[in-house]
C-alpha cells in the first residue's frame, strides 16, 4: 500500500504527561481512518498535531513524500471538521464555506461556484445566505464539512464530528458524511470514541490507549484478532475469567477450553481469557467441558438475547436465543467453536 | 498554538505597561520614603498627625456605610424589577440604572442644584414655611452618603438582576417541591447563589467609593477622606506628605481587594449547568398598580437631579435670587458654550483628550490581552496584572503617581517632564482607562472558541488575515463596550484632572468647577448638561454592546 500520509513515532507531552506515545500509523491516498480510543487516549491529540494546532516534542507528519512537521496549520492544505464545528458566527453559512478559496486567492465568480458545489455536497443547495445561527446542529456540521473541503485540502480531519447531534440524526448525518467523503475520495482521518461509528466510516481503525497506539485494522480483524487484552475487551462485547495457560485456557477447577494466546504464554502461566459472548453456548446435556453457573440476567435483543451467567470461574456472557433461559435457571456453558476464537493474554499485574 | 514565535514582543508590551502604571507607583514609594535619602520621617510625620488617621478612618468608614446603603437600595430593587411583571417595567428598569451614566461630578452639581441650600427643593420648603433661613444645608459625611448611595446603588441593582436572570429556575422549582417556604428559598438558595455577584457588587461599591473624590471635595467641607486629604496636601506644597498619603490609599485600596478576592475564593463554586430562566411573578391587578405607582415615583425621584440640571442650564445669570423657581429662562448659557473660545476650550479640550486616550487604550489593551490572554506563563500574568492595576488603585493615587514620575527630566531613567504639557492629562486618562479596555479584551479574546481561529488556520488563512476577518469581528462587542465606557470615564474625569490641568488643556470638569466659583451656576450647569448627553450616548453604545 503506498502510503499518502504516515505519522511517524508521534510523542507529545504536556507539561509531564505524556499524551501520544511514539503513534505511528499511514494511510493510502482515498483511505478513511479512524482513531478510535476512550477519552484521554490521546486520539484528540493525534489529529491536532496531524493539524498543526500542536507540535510533536519527537516524530514526524509525512503527506506525498513531504515532511510537514514544522508546517504553520495554514500552509498544509489540510482540512479540519471541528467538534463544536467553529463556524464563523458572524458570516454567513456561504461565506464560511467560501472562506478558504479567498485565502487561496480564487476570484469571485469562482468562488461563487465552488461554494455552491460544496453546499451542494452537503445537501445544502440555496443555503448560501443563511445565518449560522439560524441552521440546524446536523446542517452546521454539514457546512463545516463543505467549508473544508471547498479549498480541495490534501488530507480531510474530522474531530468527533457527529457527537453534537442527538442520536436520530447521528445515523442519518453518518451515511451522508460517509457519501461526501468517498464523492471526493479525499484521505480521511477522524477521531470517534463510538465504536459503531468508527466500524461504519473506517476502512480501518487504529485503537488508541494511554497515547498508544494498541492496533490498527479492518473492522473484522479488530474483532476476530485483537492485538491486545485491551483491543479485546474494548472492541465489542466479552467476558474475561482468570485462567492458566495450558496450549489452551483451563478454567480454574474445571475443563480445559479452546483458545488462542493473544501474546507469548509459558506452559502454566496465568492469563486472562477474553471470550465474546458470540463464543459460548449452553449445553442441554453434561459434557466434559460445560462449566455449570445460573443465570443472573437477561438481555433481551430481537431475535436473540446475552445472558449473564455467574459461573464459580466469574461471569460469562452468552448469546443465545430468547428463550434459551430464564433469569435464575441452572445452565451449563460450552464453548461455540463457530464463534470468533476466543484468546488468552497474560494476567494484568 | 505554540506562542514562541511572538518572540520580543511580550516583554516589549510589558515593559511599556511597566512604565505607564507601575513605575509612577514605584516613583511614589521611593518618594514617600524620602529618595534619594531614605528617611522614614514623612511616615512619621503622617503617623503624628491626628488629620491623617481621621481622614483615613472617614474614607473606611463612609466607604462601609456606602456598601451597606447602596445594598439596601440596590438588591430590593433588583428583585422587584427581576421577578415583577408589571406595566412599564422594562422602560423603568432601564430608567434606574441611569445614575451610573452621570460623571460623578455631574451627580454632585444636580444634587447641590436640587438638595443644597439654595436648591429647589429647600427653596420650596423655605417657602412654604415662611423660614428666615435655609432649612438644611448640605454638607459634611451625610451629604457624601447621600451622593454616593444616589450613584453606587446602581452596582448592586445591576448585579443583582444580572445574578437574577442567570438563576437556574429549576433549583428553585426543586426547593420548593421539597417544602422550602419561599423565605427559606430566598434564604437557603437564591441568596447562596447570588453570593458571587453580591460581592462583585460590594467591592466595586467599595473600590468606588474609597476612590470618590468629588462628593468628598464638594460637599466635605472640613471633613476630609484620604482622596481630599492627598489633594489638598500636594496644592499646599507638601508632597512628601502627599506621597506618604498616597501610598497609604493605595495600601487601603489593594486591602480590601485582596480581603474581599479572599472571601469570594472561599465560597464553593456554583454548578455551570444552565436551566430554566426563573419565572416572572404576574402580579394582582391592585398590586400591578401599586408596583407601577411606586416604580413610577421612583423613577421620578431618580430622575429629578437630571432635570433639576437641565432647568438650572436655563437660567441666564444673575436672574435667579430669592425667587423658588428662576423667572427667566433662555438658551443663552448654551449659545455662549459655543460661540465664546474660552468657553469652547474645554470642551474641545475634553473631547480630543479622551479620545487620544480611549484610542491608545484600545491598542494598549487589545495588544495586551492577544498577546496575554492564551497563555499561563509568568509574562502573560505579568501583563494582566499591569493591565487591572489601575482598576484597583483610585485615581487620585494615579494622579499624584504620574505628577511625581514625570516632572523630572531623566530620559535615562525614562522620566520626562510631562506635566505641564498637553500630554499629560491624555497619559493620566489612558492610565484609568486601561483596565476598562483591556478587560474587555482580555474577555472578549477568552470567550472567543479557539477553533475558530484554528479552523480560519487550517482553511490557509494567514495571522493577519486571521486577526482582521476572524479575531476583530469576535471581540469588537467586547472592546466597543470597554471603549465606550473608557471614554466615559475619561471625558467626565474631575480626579486626576484636578491634579493634573494646566490652565490651556483644562477639561469639562474644571470649568465647571471654576465657572461654579465665580457663581456661573447657568453655565456650570449647561456644561453638565453636556457632558451628560455625551456620557449618556456613549453608555448607550455600551449597553447595545451588552455588558462585559
Amino acid at each position: 500500500m503506498s502510503d499518502f500520509l504516515r505519522l511517524e513515532g508521534l510523542e507529545k507531552r504536556f507539561g509531564s504527561t505524556a499524551v501520544t506515545r511514539g503513534v505511528s500509523l499511514s494511510a493510502a491516498r482515498g483511505e478513511i481512518v479512524a482513531l478510535l480510543g476512550p477519552s484521554g487516549s490521546g486520539k484528540t491529540t493525534v489529529l491536532r498535531l496531524v493539524a498543526g494546532f500542536e507540535t510533536p516534542d519527537a516524530g514526524r507528519i509525512v503527506v506525498e513524500g513531504e515532511d510537514v512537521t514544522a508546517l504553520a496549520p495554514e500552509r498544509r492544505r489540510f482540512g479540519m471538521v471541528f467538534q463544536h464545528y467553529a463556524l464563523f458566527p458572524h458570516m454567513t453559512a456561504g461565506e464560511n464555506v467560501g472562506f478558504g478559496l479567498a485565502a487561496q486567492g480564487a476570484r469571485a465568480a469562482e468562488t461563487r461556484g465552488r461554494v455552491a458545489e460544496m453546499l451542494a455536497l452537503a445537501g445544502l443547495s440555496g443555503f448560501e445566505n443563511r445565518r449560522v445561527a439560524e441552521i440546524s446542529g446536523g446542517q452546521q456540521q454539514r457546512v463545516a464539512l463543505a467549508r473544508a473541503l471547498a479549498p480541495s485540502p490534501r488530507v480531510l480531519l474530522l474531530d468527533e464530528p457527529l457527537s453534537n447531534l442527538d442520536p436520530t440524526l447521528r445515523e442519518h448525518t453518518r451515511r451522508e458524511l460517509k457519501r461526501a467523503i468517498r464523492k471526493v475520495s479525499i484521505t480521511t482521518l477522524f477521531v470517534t470514541h463510538e465504536q459503531e461509528e468508527a466500524f461504519e466510516l473506517g476502512d480501518r481503525v487504529a485503537v488508541l490507549d494511554h497515547g498508544r497506539l494498541e492496533q490498527i485494522g479492518t473492522p473484522e480483524e479488530l474483532f476476530e484478532r485483537p492485538a491486545t487484552r485491551f483491543v479485546a475487551t474494548f472492541i465489542g462485547r466479552s467476558s474475561v475469567v482468570p485462567v492458566a495457560w495450558d496450549g489452551g485456557a483451563r478454567i480454574p477447577g474445571g475443563p480445559l477450553w479452546p483458545a488462542v494466546a493473544g501474546a507469548p504464554l509459558a506452559p502454566g502461566a496465568a492469563g486472562d481469557l477474553v471470550v465474546r459472548p458470540e463464543a459460548l453456548a449452553f449445553a442441554a446435556a453434561a459434557r466434559p467441558d460445560a462449566v455449570p453457573g445460573s443465570v443472573t440476567e437477561r438481555r433481551f435483543a430481537g431475535r436473540v438475547a446475552y445472558f449473564r451467567v455467574a459461573t464459580a470461574a466469574g461471569e460469562l456472557e452468552v448469546l443465545a436465543a430468547p428463550d434459551a433461559a430464564a433469569v435464575g435457571d441452572r445452565v451449563l456453558v460450552v464453548p461455540e467453536p463457530s464463534g470468533p476464537a476466543p484468546r488468552v493474554f497474560p494476567r494484568m499485574p | 498554538m505554540s506562542g514562541n514565535r511572538r518572540g520580543l514582543a511580550t516583554p516589549l508590551v510589558a515593559l511599556l505597561l511597566f512604565w505607564l502604571v507601575g513605575y509612577p507607583l514605584v516613583l511614589t514609594l521611593a518618594e514617600a520614603l524620602g529618595a534619594p535619602h531614605w528617611t522614614l520621617d514623612h511616615v512619621l510625620e503622617f503617623a503624628r498627625r491626628r488629620a491623617e488617621w481621621s481622614a483615613l478612618w472617614a474614607s473606611l468608614w463612609i466607604s462601609v456605610a456606602t456598601v451597606v446603603l447602596a445594598a439596601a437600595i440596590g438588591v430590593p430593587l433588583a428583585f422587584v424589577f427581576e421577578r415583577n411583571e408589571f406595566p412599564g417595567r422594562g422602560l423603568l428598569g432601564t430608567l434606574v440604572a441611569l445614575p451610573v451614566a452621570l460623571p460623578p461630578l455631574i451627580g454632585v452639581l444636580a444634587f447641590l442644584f436640587l438638595y443644597g441650600e439654595s436648591g429647589f427643593v429647600s427653596r420650596g420648603v423655605q417657602a412654604l414655611f415662611h423660614l428666615a433661613e435655609p432649612p438644611w444645608r448640605l454638607a459634611g459625611p451625610g451629604a457624601i452618603l447621600l451622593v454616593h448611595a444616589y450613584s453606587m446603588y446602581v452596582y448592586f441593582y445591576m448585579f443583582t438582576r444580572a445574578g437574577l436572570a442567570r438563576l437556574d429556575g429549576s433549583l428553585l422549582e426543586a426547593a420548593a417541591s421539597l417544602g422550602a417556604s419561599r423565605a427559606r428559598v430566598a434564604r437557603s438558595v437564591t441568596l447562596p447563589l447570588l453570593a458571587p455577584a453580591l460581592s462583585a457588587a460590594a467591592l466595586l461599591t467599595f473600590m468606588t467609593s474609597l476612590a470618590s473624590f468629588s462628593a468628598p471635595y464638594v460637599f466635605g467641607g472640613s471633613f476630609r477622606v484620604m482622596t481630599t486629604q492627598i489633594v489638598a496636601s500636594k496644592l499646599n506644597g507638601d508632597t512628601a506628605l502627599a506621597m506618604v498619603e498616597t501610598v497609604t490609599l493605595a495600601l487601603v485600596g489593594l486591602a480590601g481587594l485582596w480581603l474581599l478576592r479572599r472571601a469570594e475564593g472561599a465560597r464553593p463554586a456554583t454548578g455551570g449547568v444552565r436551566g430554566i430562566a426563573p419565572r416572572r411573578r404576574e402580579l394582582g391587578a391592585r398590586r400591578r398598580w401599586a408596583a407601577a405607582v411606586a416604580g413610577w415615583g421612583l423613577t421620578i425621584f431618580l430622575l429629578a437631579p437630571h432635570a433639576t440640571l437641565i432647568l438650572v442650564s436655563l437660567v441666564p445669570r444673575n436672574t435667579w435670587t430669592t425667587e423658588t423657581l428662576p423667572p427667566v429662562l433662555s438658551l443663552g448659557n448654551y449659545r455662549s458654550l459655543f460661540s465664546e473660545a474660552e468657553r469652547l476650550r474645554p470642551i474641545v479640550n475634553s473631547l480630543w483628550m479622551a479620545s487620544a486616550a480611549t484610542a491608545l487604550a484600545i491598542l494598549l489593551g487589545f495588544g495586551a490581552a492577544s498577546l496575554a490572554a492564551r497563555r499561563k506563563d509568568r509574562w502573560a500574568g505579568l501583563i494582566e496584572g499591569l493591565v487591572a492595576a489601575p482598576w484597583a488603585l483610585p485615581g487620585t493615587v494615579f494622579a499624584i503617581a504620574l505628577a511625581a514620575a514625570f516632572s523630572v527630566d531623566a530620559p535615562w531613567a525614562g522620566r520626562f517632564v510631562l506635566v505641564g504639557t498637553a500630554a499629560i492629562l491624555p497619559l493620566g486618562y489612558l492610565v484609568r482607562s486601561l483596565p476598562l479596555t483591556g478587560r474587555a479584551a482580555f474577555a472578549g479574546l477568552r470567550q472567543m472558541d479557539p477553533a475558530l481561529e484554528e479552523a480560519a488556520a487550517s482553511l490557509g488563512a494567514s495571522r493577519l488575515r486571521r486577526l482582521r476577518r476572524i479575531v476583530l469581528p469576535q471581540v469588537r462587542p467586547a472592546i466597543v463596550a470597554g471603549a465606550s465606557l473608557a471614554f466615559l470615564a475619561a471625558l467626565g474625569d474631575f480626579v486626576v484632572s484636578i491634579v493634573l490641568y494646566t490652565y490651556d488643556t483644562r477639561p469639562i470638569s474644571i470649568e465647571i468647577l471654576s465657572s461654579l466659583r465665580i457663581q456661573e451656576i447657568g453655565v456650570a450647569a449647561a456644561y453638565g448638561v453636556l457632558l451628560t448627553v455625551l456620557s449618556a450616548a456613549a453608555f448607550l453604545v455600551w449597553g447595545r454592546r451588552g455588558s462585559v
